[in-house]
């Protein structure tokens, strides 16, 4: 693994105002079908309206623990997820919700999962914040802030080890940025030019701290601090999800064709809270502050005026999608509601993979210690 | 049959898994071109190249939570702590994301790393670089911890844990580097969960781990040249799996039981090995449990007194001779 001495580019700057018309045209997105273009409208609207469903399940008592919901950022998960081939892994913190059912995972077991029930994407033994599909190429889900980072650092690790042409995305918060084994993932990265690329999804606010009020960076941002790593950064406006394409392909190409990885910032917002159990997040924020966003810089709206001015969708269609995406989040909390809850034998399951295949078990002894 | 030192068996242990298998790398500080801090890797950069080889910066929580994600891809990372007592900064990691991604998945993911290294004191290295984890260690379901106390048993349990599909912790000892033991040649292993007596006796069950073996086989000389008491030395081996059977097997013939540990004693293993012991062959103990632990201090210095602080023959024996 050698040091790298190059200096990276400089950084892309976010374009100040999201205009869809103009990033439509960009190579990444230009070639798109309009089958391509719905798939990511619905993705986004089925997102929302999952997250929508889960937190009046919460509401309702079915669903216990944390939830921290993705409304507003949809256009992160679905961007990116849009730009991965076969051999791109994709790994995340705890706002997981989207990202997991942009790579393919059913509502079902997604809010199966919430319910915990055995049905859900991971028995029920791991909920909201721990969704996992390793056969979709989806690490997790993972509750401590930052300490998915490393683990980001080894997916790329291992592509690399192993020559496939292929990538990691790592997602974290601006929350996230100060933890140390993000700085350590960092370092790691550039020392040994790791095909992973960091992806802060900003949305102002670690839990109630603004991110004014949480960390020091360079003017030019909090990825600028890739420039002590001398590391390719870029920032990209969340808004569009064009330009969340066109931001994020640049770095993963980079990562695939020079091994080296990047610091991406996508500005964005969350219109609820950091979970739901946060009763703080209008008083940390304004309410005018929360209403602009949802006026002039949703994610979703501001792609589905695109579609409709482009002649891809109209009124109809969407209202339609919109209908399908309610109804699906709705059988899935139907489905949830009559799945049965692991049974008592499930606690003891999945700890150690040679319990769980005793026929290539090669140890002995006691290895569960419960009176 | 061959005598190498501790530290060749763990090398040779190295050696064999990474022939073995491509997927086998050696991570760690100074592994690669140093030779290892402690010379347990010496050589290993030279044979297999710097791919497998891989010298980290002092940086353990990212480069174990990197191990710990590669494995999840198919790679098995051996990697080097220079002291267990390093552990600490990759906490995190260690527990929460090597013990917990499978359960916390259903079952989808397994995260086969080993880490190793030397957990001990007595050195005079101080209070911050004398750690012993493995109690630690193994409170925490879904991973795995063995204690090697011979070169056999450094060769044979190293190997069974790179081939584990699970996460095994291993703790050596500096102390133990040099020392020398009888080894095969030919390929083996010591399966993880089975305990190993170490000398038969019939009067007193010394029961211990890692470098506290080495102390119960001379306080056994001492209390059967000088007090007639004949004491089975049982070493654990394993600390999670553990060998129940055999601990239970030599207090049925004894009948008395003294835990030796390098542990301090709240929580330490001893304290597990006591409550398994009075739970399940209760009606065949003839005394209270004994125990030896690290006195309950961090650990000292002044290297006369940081002695007295560690699991000592004479204190082990005046112990047994409280209940014999």
């Amino acid at each position: 693994m050698t040091n790298t001495t190059a200096n990276p580019p400089s950084g892309r700057q976010k374009p100040e105002k999201a205009n869809l018309s103009n990033e439509a045209k960009s190579p990444v997105n230009s070639g798109l079908s309009s089958d391509q273009l719905i798939s990511f409208y619905r993705d986004m609207i089925r997102i929302r309206r999952f997250e929508e469903r889960s937190l009046r399940a919460y509401q309702q008592g079915k669903i216990a623990g944390f939830l921290h919901l993705y409304i507003g950022q949809e256009s992160i998960a679905v961007g990116c997820v849009s730009l991965m081939g076969e051999n791109d892994h994709i790994i995340t913190a705890y706002r997981d919700h989207g990202h997991a059912l942009a790579v393919g995972m059913g509502m079902d077991e997604c809010m199966a999962e919430l319910y915990g029930k055995a049905t859900g994407c991971s028995k029920g033994k791991g909920g909201s914040m721990h969704y996992f599909d390793p056969a979709k190429r989806y690490w997790g889900g993972h509750g401590i802030v930052g300490g998915q980072t490393p683990l980001g650092a080894g997916l790329a690790y291992a592509l690399k080890y192993k020559e496939i042409e292929g990538c990691a995305l790592c997602f974290l918060g601006d929350g996230a940025i100060n933890q140390g084994a993000f700085h350590e993932s960092l370092n790691l990265a550039a020392l040994w030019d790791l095909p992973v690329v960091y992806i802060v999804e900003n949305n102002g606010y670690s839990m109630g701290t603004s991110q004014e009020r949480s960390s020091v960076h360079p003017d030019a941002g909090i990825a600028a601090r890739a420039e002590g790593y001398k590391m390719n950064w870029a920032h990209i406006n969340g808004e569009s999800i064009f330009d969340v394409r066109e931001g994020v392909i640049s770095a993963m190409e980079l990562a695939k064709s020079e091994s080296k990885p990047s610091l991406l910032e996508i500005h964005t917002y969350r219109y609820q809270g950091h979970s739901i159990a946060d009763a703080n997040h209008k008083k940390y924020r304004t309410k005018e502050e929360i209403e602009d966003y949802r006026k002039n810089h949703d994610p979703i709206v501001l792609y589905r005026n695109y579609l409709i001015e482009a002649k891809i969708l109209d009124e109809n269609s969407t209202k339609e999608i919109d209908q399908a995406a309610k109804a699906e989040a709705e059988a899935s909390a139907q489905f949830a509601e009559e799945s049965p809850f692991p049974p008592e034998s499930d606690i003891l399951k999945d700890v150690y993979w040679e319990e769980d295949n005793p026929e290539k078990k090669t140890s002995s002894g006691r290895i569960f210690f419960n009176d | 049959m061959p005598e190498i030192t501790y530290r060749q068996a763990l090398k040779d242990a190295m050696i064999d898994e990474l022939e073995r298998d491509d997927n086998v790398v050696i991570i760690g500080e100074e592994v690669a071109q140093y030779n290892g801090a402690y010379k347990i890797t010496e050589g290993l950069l030279k044979k297999f190249g710097p791919k497998r080889i891989v010298d980290a910066p002092i940086s353990e929580a990212g480069f174990i939570g990197m191990g710990i994600g590669a494995s999840m891809l198919g790679i098995r990372p051996v990697m080097e702590l220079m002291f267990w007592s390093f552990a600490y900064v990759a906490w995190d990691q260690i527990i929460n994301n090597a013990a917990s991604v499978r359960y916390m998945s259903g079952g989808l993911i397994n995260v086969p790393i080993v880490i190793r290294g030397p957990a001990n004191g007595g050195t005079g290295v101080g209070a911050t670089h004398s750690h012993t984890p493995e109690n630690f260690i193994a409170n925490t379901p879904g991973l795995k911890v063995v204690c090697p106390s011979s070169p056999y048993d450094a060769k044979g349990l190293l190997k069974s844990a790179i081939r584990d599909n699970d996460p095994v912790y291993v703790m050596e000892s500096t102390i133990m580097y040099n020392n020398k033991g009888e080894v095969p040649e030919n390929d083996y292993v010591v399966p993880l969960g089975k305990a190993d007596i170490k000398r038969e006796g019939s009067d007193l069950s010394l029961i211990a781990h890692g470098p506290s073996v080495l102390v119960c086989l001379e306080a056994a000389r001492v209390l059967s040249s000088e007090h007639g008491i004949e004491a089975e030395v049982v070493d654990l081996r394993s600390i999670r799996p553990l060998d129940e059977e055999t601990i239970f097997n030599s207090v049925k013939k004894t009948n008395r039981a003294v835990l030796v540990e390098e542990n301090k004693p709240f929580c330490g293993v001893g304290a597990q090995i006591s409550h398994t012991i009075q739970s399940q062959v209760f009606d065949y103990l003839d005394a209270p449990i004994q125990r030896v632990s690290a006195l309950d201090t961090p650990a000292i210095y002044s290297p006369p007194l940081e002695k007295k602080q560690l699991p000592k023959a004479d204190v082990v024996v005046a112990k047994a001779l409280e209940i014999c």
